[in-house]
């Protein structure tokens, strides 16, 4: 594993895309795999890029209109028939408004909405506060059923996408607006509920979810010219957990550092805090939204001012560092 | 195939949903909580429905060509659980199990609980987008000419969700007309009225400025909801509802119209009385049909 799955990310020239472009191939690409994979979008099919599918598969998508509460309500009588739908709008409108419509219609009825929620995160930048969903995470994972991923690059979007199209569980797919480095390239692998290794080492583990991971590797590049040796895990799937792998490598490196672009009570950081107090409990610091809103900016300088950035998660490491017994 | 044709004559149906009644005074009565008014109220319509107007198979509850039937007001699942045992999808013992812990009848409908549910339902609003996306779904594998339709019965106090009307407006735009909608016009809800709560009139009006057809009738008659079943099948280029005006409690004197059953039972003595009522009322039925 590790690094030879990576693209030469840390390089100025490094590709970027938005990853939705990657979900949108993906559903592409799920569409002619599969009849039975159909779309549905609230008045916002080509910035969630969802046009290409659209585009080739008109008599399987459904214009809805902004209405996300039909939207998804929708896509569960879509399931109910044997389709595999995905819908999607900004995330802070679905899931953002229509919570319970999810939690009923699809979660306690069990059935394999995909609910896509793109332009996720501080990054969507100058719309501000109203449209940087910070809380999706938080109010997906606590739902029964419900599967949460958060791609880290446009190439596992498309991954992810099409490992959602086999999958019969009800899930949440978090994408963010800006471009993003690439990462991963298409020999990486991906599978729902799997956390990856891409950086081995020994001190401290950086645990990176979505778009974040990029600054979790730049970050352990800081750290190594200071001495400290960081190994970099990327949860893609935030919820199933993937338990096994965060506390191993808790066992050999005895402190951690979540980074998401989303409130840390309750979001990705949460879950690592809930799953190490119990298993294994070690210090550990939460990079993300610290109980509050963001406001209008430049992405990257929001990002700085907020502390989501390589510097930030160096600092958070070597205090945790300094926090071991 | 046992009960995929239906032959009961008018009198043989109002035995039946008078059976019903009983059957949701006593399973309420065992369940010391659940809703009275709005089941009995929509007692003619399920028994309609579930002896007349769909197609459907207890014994194979998912027969790919079944007509379906969402319940969007799950408050009222206690007349489709007596319905269900009185078609035969499961024994009438099983009805007192109701709200009890590890019963397959849920005090509001699961899908996954019983075979025959088509969705899970209690939060209200969601049904009629539900139903609009199964005659999506329909259309799009060309189902709609096998002549499948999606029943969808929702509350009237129901309509004051927003969910409701985005849902009109996608089935007004899409003329999915292999959705037929029935309103339980009771004209109750829990804080009272409901055109005092919040006045849903002009009803008739706003389905059809969404694109809708409307027929208007008598709910607490079997004939006329078979018969508006009929005529909205008959309606090809527009989805349809039917705005069936029923009395909440109907069947018992003592609940008839009072919104207070909405959301309460019947203690022993009082459903020993409502059962007496029903029971002098089938013997009526009876005598008239001999």
């Amino acid at each position: 594993m590790t690094q030879m799955y990576l693209t030469a990310w840390d390089r100025k020239e490094a590709d970027s895309e938005p990853i939705r472009k990657g979900f949108g191939r993906g559903l592409l690409q799920a569409g002619k795999n599969d009849e039975n994979i159909v779309a549905a979008c609230a008045d916002l099919t080509a910035s969630t890029a969802m046009d290409l599918f659209q585009k080739e598969f008109p008599d399987r998508f459904v214009e809805i209109g902004v209405a996300e509460q039909n939207l998804v309500t929708v896509g569960a009588g879509l399931a109910a028939m044997g389709k595999v739908p995905f819908v999607s709008s900004y995330a802070a409108f679905s899931p953002g408004r229509n919570w319970e419509q999810i939690r009923t219609t699809i979660c306690l009825n069990n059935q394999p909405v995909r609910v896509v929620g793109s332009h996720a995160g501080i990054s969507v930048g100058p719309d501000g506060a109203t449209h940087q969903m910070l809380e999706d995470i938080a109010l997906m994972r606590v739902l029964p059923n419900m599967v949460v991923i958060a791609p880290g690059d446009s190439v596992e979007a498309e991954k992810a996408t099409l490992a959602l199209a086999t999958d019969k569980r009800p899930a949440y797919l978090r994408l963010a607006r800006e471009a993003t480095p690439v990462l991963t390239t298409t020999k990486t692998p991906f599978e729902i509920g799997k956390a990856y290794v891409f950086r081995e080492g020994k001190d401290v583990t950086l645990l990176g979810t979505g778009t974040m991971t990029y600054h979790m590797l730049a970050a352990a590049e800081l750290l190594a010219k200071d001495g400290v040796d960081a190994e970099v895990i990327h949860v893609p799937t935030i919820k199933p957990l993937d338990a096994h792998t965060i506390v191993k490598s808790l066992h050999k490196t005895g402190a951690a550092v979540t980074a998401e672009e989303a409130q840390i009570n309750g979001g990705f950081g949460g879950a690592v805090a809930e799953l190490l107090s119990e298993q294994y409990p070690a210090p550990l610091y939460r990079i993300g939204m610290q109980d509050r809103f963001g406001e209008s900016g430049k992405p990257e300088e929001l990002m700085t001012h907020f502390g989501l950035d390589a510097k930030h998660v160096a600092l958070a490491a070597h205090h945790v560092i300094e926090r071991k017994a | 195939m046992p009960d995929r044709q239906h032959t009961y004559s008018l009198s043989e149906l109002e035995l039946k949903a008078n059976d019903i009644r009983q059957s949701i005074i006593t399973m309420l009565e065992h369940a010391g909580s659940g809703h009275s008014a709005g089941p009995l109220g929509l007692t003619d319509i399920f028994t309609a429905l579930y002896f007349d107007v769909m197609k459907h198979d207890p014994k194979e509850p998912d027969w790919d060509d079944r007509d379906i039937l969402l319940l969007s007001n799950g408050h009222c699942v206690p007349v489709r659980y007596a319905t269900m045992a009185e078609a035969g999808y499961f024994p009438k013992s099983e009805l007192k199990t109701l709200r009890r812990l590890g019963s397959r009848l849920q005090g509001h409908p699961e899908r996954e609980k019983l075979p025959g549910l088509e969705t899970t339902s209690g939060p209200l609003g969601c049904g009629l987008s539900q139903a609009c996306g199964m005659a999506l779904a329909m259309r799009m594998d060309h189902k709609t000419e096998l002549k499948r339709w999606v029943y969808v019965v929702l509350g009237d106090g129901e309509l004051n969700e927003g969910n409701v009307w985005e849902a009109a407006m996608l089935a007004g735009k899409y003329k999915l007309n292999n959705v037929i909608g029935i309103i339980d016009r009771n004209n109750i809800q829990i804080d009272g009225p409901t055109e005092h709560v919040m006045p849903l009139e002009d009803l008739r009006g706003k389905w059809e400025a969404f694109g809708w057809h409307v027929i208007e009738i008598d709910g607490n008659n079997i004939e006329a909801v078979i018969d508006a079943c009929a005529m909205a099948r008959a309606i090809v280029e527009k989805p349809v509802m039917i705005i069936a005006r029923t009395i909440p409690g109907k069947g018992v004197d003592f609940m008839e119209y009072d919104f207070h059953w909405h959301g309460a039972p019947p203690d022993h003595e009082q459903a020993k009385t409502a059962l007496h009522e029903l029971r002098t009322l089938r013997g009526t039925i009876t005598s008239e049909h001999q």
